[in-house]
């Protein structure tokens, strides 16, 4: 609706208003009180999807959304049963348990999306009687239609994105969340067999010492462990690294800065997984490096003292990999270092050293926190190094049992490797995925809202 | 008295001393050059190799040095890697398109316009994009597998393209960079909201749009893990897919294909690179102004 409109029902004397008939008509029927007051366009689109949404869960979506209530997710096994009147033995579909939680999401959100929508048209009502109150005319179809692509543009800007983000984003997330709340494993895989809930079982599973069907915590820790000592080294690693570097091809009298920078960015163009395979060749047992050195050091299997030789080499190649990204990016910023604080602390007698840490280090700190934050927490998430270059491993059944994590796993690549097992553990994955999820949102959210780039938000405007 | 003399000694005392350093920072440059190009080298070497009998991986020359494009023929016409570029090069174009539309789409709404629900959303986004993206992938298998597109290209672009809005954040750093005035200029002058999104904001946000583009761009090329679940018809393979199955199927064909595998890498590495280079100066640009400020 019109700002100027709005304005003046906002200036008009407040009588006491008296809620429209159209209105109340149109809690019941979305669209009807838009309809009744000329907004013929407008209503008709409520209207409709009203219809649709009726339809939709007649049709199809009301069966899933009593699924949801019914405390099971199914009942009939797949199988073959006797069918007397034809006297042979009749395949039975079944009920798939997967399926049935998958729909039943869906239909979740599309009754959200349905109360948003009934909502609007609820607000939009009792703006309208606050407007013909005040003597306001109902803007027409395309004003409305005017007003969304100036005042309202997010909302066309927004719809669209969104609507990908529900589908592949939210509702996929959501449904593997649920699946931690149930007993879905190689023992109950659908079609074949169904799941259940199982409640806080697997949770208590995960986060127990005891033995027997639970007692993950042990490894659980082991685990996480060696992902937050990984994203340490590894975002810390290559932002030195990639600091120092782009200082020492920075510094003055350094010639043909442009043929350095690209000897080493020339390393990005190459996709990651390319290089991490041939990483991992040039590191195998027999690999050329053994042949080259004449001995067989195991860079990427040996197993003792906590597998340290592997963790230090994966960290390694990592800095090989990472070093040129945070040389293009830093390289930019260390430009724009104010001269005058240089040489001002050179003229104070600080040393080189000095210089690095109490002027350098400070600025690029300052000024690149959200990008180390981004790094950390994709550390954590770094599925690709670890799974291509060691692929987890080495196995060693002394510390992680049989809780299929090994030497060097992460939480995302032990979790991978639950799903795609001999023996799937989908459930104690989901557990794994949460935890991770849990993590990772608190602490960007910590340090997003504390860093300057949100809170100076409109500092360049 | 004293420190009038030092300052007349240092400018000579401070040229040798830079000039001693530099000869430094040039010995560790050439090294570290070294080993950072090293295996970019040892990746053309064994794709320009003609196959020998045995030891492809573990001798570094087994019979002499041969070079050829013996493995570059082998690519092209024993497997299948023109049909995984064309697949590649389909996907990427379109997936690439969606993603920086909706990137440029959310961080223009979320950098430039007040609404009610603004900040919630931006939160929202970020937790959102903490999650790892390969957790659900069973999920959204199944719901490719509900509309009925598993095993087909489609449902590449949509898997690519499907989470952009969760990017924005660089670009959204880059637009809150650029001053309003022309905009608000442009609104006084009365165009429309859509009108300066694209005539006014979009010229001015060039670096980052390239950026966008060139990283949604090469995502399809380098991911193998949702192609691997999505996909399992060979014949919509990616170049990623393929060339990772290619050595990744069994032990045997490893050291076969080795080499192989090798050239297909190199041709993926110069396409990325010719990108690289013909917008180098944008990307930059684009990555300096928005992902970092203050």
């Amino acid at each position: 609706m019109n700002n100027r409109n709005r304005k003046n029902a906002e200036n008009a004397p407040s009588e006491k208003r008296k809620t429209s008939a159209a209105t109340k008509i149109s809690f019941v029927l979305p669209g009807a009180g838009q309809m009744m007051r000329g907004q013929i366009v407008k209503g008709a689109l409520y209207l409709l999807t009203t219809a649709a949404f009726v339809l939709y869960l007649s049709a199809f979506g009301g069966r899933y959304l009593m699924h949801l209530f019914s405390g099971h997710l199914g009942t009939k096994t797949a199988g073959e049963v006797w069918n007397d009147k034809l006297g042979i033995y009749e395949k039975v579909a079944g009920d798939n348990s997967f399926l049935i939680l998958l729909y039943s999401v869906a239909t979740v959100v599309v009754v959200a999306a349905f109360v948003v929508l009934w909502a609007m048209n609820v607000k939009g009502n009792f703006a309208l009687d606050k407007l013909i109150a005040a003597g306001g005319k109902p803007p027409s179809f395309s004003e409305d239609v005017k007003t969304l692509f100036d005042e309202k543009l997010y909302v066309p800007l927004l719809l669209p994105p969104f609507i990908g983000l529900l589908v592949f984003t939210v509702m996929p997330l959501v449904f593997m969340t649920l699946i931690a709340f149930t007993d879905y494993d190689a023992n109950h895989m659908p079609p074949g067999k169904l799941f259940g809930w199982v409640g806080l079982d697997n949770f208590r599973a995960m986060f127990s010492f005891s033995g027997g069907n639970g007692g993950f915590a042990a490894v659980f820790l082991r685990v996480l462990a060696w992902t937050f000592v990984w994203a340490f080294f590894a975002t810390f690693t290559n932002y030195f690294f990639g600091l120092l570097l782009a200082m020492a091809i920075n510094k003055k009298g350094i010639k043909g800065k442009k043929f350095w920078r690209t000897l080493f960015v020339v390393v990005i163009a190459v996709p990651q997984f390319v290089t991490l395979l041939l990483m991992q060749k040039i590191l195998d047992n027999n690999g050329i490096l053994n042949v080259l050195l004449g001995k067989e050091i195991h860079w990427l299997t040996d197993k003792s003292r906590f597998a340290l030789l592997p963790r230090l080499s994966i960290i390694l190649v990592n800095v090989w990999i990472g070093v040129p990204y945070t040389l293009l990016m830093c390289s930019g910023i260390l430009m724009n270092i104010p001269e005058e604080s240089y040489e001002a602390a050179r003229i104070d007698g600080a040393s080189p050293a000095q210089i690095f840490f109490k002027v350098t280090m400070p600025y690029m700190l300052h000024v690149t926190a959200p990008y180390l934050i981004t790094q950390f927490v994709g550390n954590i998430n770094n599925f690709n190094v670890i799974w291509l270059l060691t692929g987890g491993g080495p196995a060693d059944n002394v510390y992680y049992g049989s809780a299929s994590a090994q030497s060097t796993d992460l939480l995302v690549t032990w979790l991978y490797r639950l799903t795609t097992d001999q023996n799937p553990r989908y459930n104690i994955a989901s557990v794994i995925g949460v935890v991770i999820f849990v993590v990772c949102a608190v602490l960007s959210l910590i340090a997003y809202n504390r860093s300057g780039a949100v809170k100076n938000e409109e500092e360049y405007q | 008295m004293s420190s009038n003399a030092e300052r007349r000694k240092t400018p000579r005392l401070r040229k040798e001393k830079r000039r001693a350093g530099n000869a430094f920072v040039y010995f560790l440059l050439a090294l570290l050059g070294f080993l950072w190009i090293l295996p970019i080298f040892y990746l053309l070497y064994t794709a320009l190799r003609v196959r020998p009998s045995t030891g492809i991986i573990n001798r570094l020359f087994p019979d002499g040095l041969r070079l050829g494009t013996d493995n570059f023929s082998r690519l092209f016409r024993e497997t299948a890697f023109p049909l995984w570029l064309k697949n590649t090069l389909v996907v990427s174009v379109c997936s690439c398109a969606i993603s920086t539309l909706f990137i440029l789409m959310v961080s223009y709404a979320l950098s430039r316009m007040r609404f009610r629900l603004r900040k919630p959303i931006m939160n929202v986004l970020l937790v959102l994009g903490m999650f790892p993206g390969f957790m659900s992938m069973i999920a959204v298998y199944f719901i490719l597998k509900a509309m009925n597109l598993t095993d087909s290209l489609t449902a590449l672009v949509l898997v690519y393209s499907g989470s952009a809005a969760l990017s924005y954040y660089i670009c959204k750093g880059f637009f809150d960079t650029i001053p309003r005035a022309m905009e608000e200029a442009a609104l006084l002058d009365g165009a429309n909201r859509l009108t300066v999104f694209f005539r006014v904001t979009l010229p001015l946000c060039r670096p980052v749009a390239v950026y966008t583009v060139v990283t949604t761009f090469i995502a399809p090329w380098c991911d193998f893990i949702f192609v691997n679940t999505i996909v399992h018809d060979s014949e919509k393979y990616t170049v990623a897919l393929g060339l990772y199955r290619m050595i990744n199927q069994d032990k045997s064909s490893f050291n076969d294909n080795f080499t192989v595998f090798c050239a297909g890498a190199t041709v993926v590495g110069a396409i990325i690179v010719a990108l690289f280079m013909s917008m180098q100066r944008y990307y930059v640009e684009g990555v300096t102004g928005g992902s970092v400020k203050g």
